[in-house]
């Protein structure tokens, strides 16, 4: 070995550590590197394949170190060297107290590093290096210890995690069942809600039945009082043989005992209504004379209203289709969309009457019409209307513009539910100052 | 006499017309029949200088009989029509509106036809 080349690698040696310690200009380092470099470090990503990816592993050690102002410094200890001169290699093995100061304190590290050189256009240059910092782990070539302490480690994560699944299972399972007891709860208050919101709309309507039942009741005792006073006559008539006039009382007396009869079946009907109305749905679909229902329960609102505040009034407009049919529901709580609907537009032309005074007639209309197959249902009334901007709230259950006590915020809300399960729909068309429509549509079952 | 009856229940009608049939075939009475407030307004209008009594329900969809009476009272007829007013049962505060805005009478239903044919001065 020639003294200049054994120099050389002397020197190649030291610049190598430096190059590895970051001390070295990054511009010079190509000198001392060969284009086919190879080797590992300790820490994963330090691998390099050639000249560019080794370029890449010190960049990064480089900026490191002037991050984290690292200063490096080492001891040397004894080292092993071969070199073969005839094939311009030289191989170096070294150990290390590596010493690396920096801004978090000093650690030391001992450090182990092979290098193999090659004797290349007169310089020697790194081919292949290897440096590792060996674990702490004594009579274990196999690291089995790092293995079982990793394994351990692991064990103990997932017995942790187990551990913390169970406790999130445990919380879940109380909060489920806190779930499901709210749901219970409220299911509960909704029941009442909607007992209390139809005992609402019953106390409204008391007065008008006393008025509904009252008005039949006086023609009931008139025509009858009439029809036996009428029986006299007959009597006083026979005596005078004027048997004209006999005739004609008898038909006035047949015509009385039928209006006796119209009046006590209406009465009928207004207090079953109320008894249906009080009582939870049957849910039984029955076939029903809407235009019977509809002008039953306008009248009810009406009057119940008037008995509230005498000052209300409204002209009634009833626009009942002769030719339609019976339809197939549930009476009682189709009674109750009408009380719905109906008080709701009372209830706007009032407020608009108590702003425009005199100068405003307040109309609520009901009408009913067969169309095309379908059943059409529409109160309308020229009250204020409803704000564009609250009027897809309307249908959500305790959304009420009424003042506190004045409405449970449920009427609409259950009168969509309703017309929902009467495979129905409901619309609304609205004007502000004009008035507001309700059009209800149910498809037409044949009896 | 001329009686105008304003009630929105037209059964009514048939009650007063079996209830005076004697007074109304000897022409004692003459009755007319409205079924709303308004077309009662209607009638006391194409009146020309008629004697008129005019017997009201109160409770009566759109134009009210209160309403109605207040109309009446404003348009100083001649000559001044007698104006009655009915009412349900017990209802007090109409009574006392009725008072005041000038009805003549007041009766509660069901009509007592006695009282108001003594009323009528028809017994």
């Amino acid at each position: 070995m020639s003294l200049d080349k054994d120099y050389l690698l002397q020197k190649s040696k030291e610049e190598i550590l430096k190059i590895f310690t970051s001390e070295y200009p990054l511009e010079k380092i190509p000198e001392f590197i060969a284009e086919e470099v190879s080797g590992f470090g300790t820490t994963q990503d330090e691998r390099a394949h050639n000249f560019q990816e080794f370029m890449k592993i010190l960049v990064l050690q480089y900026q490191q170190s002037q991050e984290m102002g690292i200063e490096v410094s080492f001891v040397e200890k004894p080292f092993h060297q071969w070199q073969n001169l005839s094939k311009d290699l030289a191989l170096l093995v070294q150990e290390f107290d590596l010493s690396i100061k920096s801004k978090v304190g000093v650690n030391t590290i001992d450090f182990r590093l092979s290098s193999l050189f090659e004797w290349k256009q007169d310089s020697w240059k790194l081919i292949h290096w290897h440096g590792s910092t060996p674990v702490n782990v004594e009579k274990d070539a196999w690291h089995v210890t790092e293995w079982q302490k990793k394994n351990d480690e692991l064990k103990q994560k997932v017995e942790e995690q187990t551990q913390n699944l169970m406790l999130k299972n445990e919380q879940l399972q109380k909060a489920k069942e806190q779930i499901e007891d709210t749901l219970k709860e409220l299911k509960e208050t909704q029941d009442l809600l909607i007992q209390s919101e139809k005992m609402a709309s019953l106390g409204e309507l008391t007065a008008g039945i006393a008025h509904e039942i009252q008005n039949p009741l006086n023609f009931v005792n008139n025509f009858s009082e009439l029809s036996n006073e009428l029986l006299e006559e007959i009597q006083e008539e026979i005596e005078n043989k004027d048997f004209d006039e006999v005739k004609a009382i008898c038909q006035d007396l047949k015509g009385n005992l039928e209006k006796i009869n119209h009046h006590g079946k209406r009465a009928d009907s207004i207090v079953k209504g109320m008894l249906q109305h009080s009582r939870a749905s049957t849910g039984q679909k029955e076939w029903t004379d809407l235009n019977g229902l509809a002008d039953e329960y306008l009248r009810l609102a009406y009057h119940g209203l008037r008995a509230k505040d005498k000052s209300f009034n409204s002209e009634l407009k009833m626009d009942l289709d002769p030719n339609l049919p019976k339809v197939e529901i549930i009476a009682q709580d189709f009674g109750r969309v009408l009380l719905n609907m109906i008080n709701n537009s009372f209830y706007s032309v009032n407020e608009k009457k108590q702003q425009l005074g005199e100068s405003f007639q307040p109309v609520v209309s009901v009408s009913t019409k067969l169309l095309d197959g379908q059943i059409q249902l529409k109160i309308s009334d020229n009250g204020n209307g409803i704000p564009e901007e609250i009027r897809h709230k309307i249908f959500q259950p305790f959304f009420t513009t009424k003042e506190t006590g004045q409405g449970t915020g449920l009427g609409l809300s259950l009168s969509y539910d309703i017309i929902k399960a009467h495979g129905g729909t409901i619309k609304v068309e609205s004007k502000i100052g004009e008035g507001t429509s309700i059009l209800i549509e149910i498809s037409q079952k044949k009896e | 006499m001329k009686i105008l009856v304003v009630d929105d229940e037209v059964d009514v009608k048939t009650l007063f017309e079996q209830r005076f049939r004697k007074e109304i075939r000897s022409k004692a009475v003459d009755f007319v029949f409205a079924f709303s407030g308004k077309e009662a307004l209607q009638y006391i209008d194409q009146l020309n200088h008629e004697a008129i009594l005019i017997l009201s329900d109160i409770n009566m969809p759109g134009m009210s009989g209160l309403e109605l009476l207040k109309e009446i009272k404003q348009k100083e007829l001649v000559p001044k029509p007698i104006v009655m007013m009915i009412s349900a049962y017990g209802d007090e505060q109409n009574y006392n509106t009725a008072k005041s805005l000038g009805a003549d009478e007041f009766l509660t239903k069901p009509v007592d036809f006695k009282l108001l044919k003594e009323k009528l001065q028809l017994n």
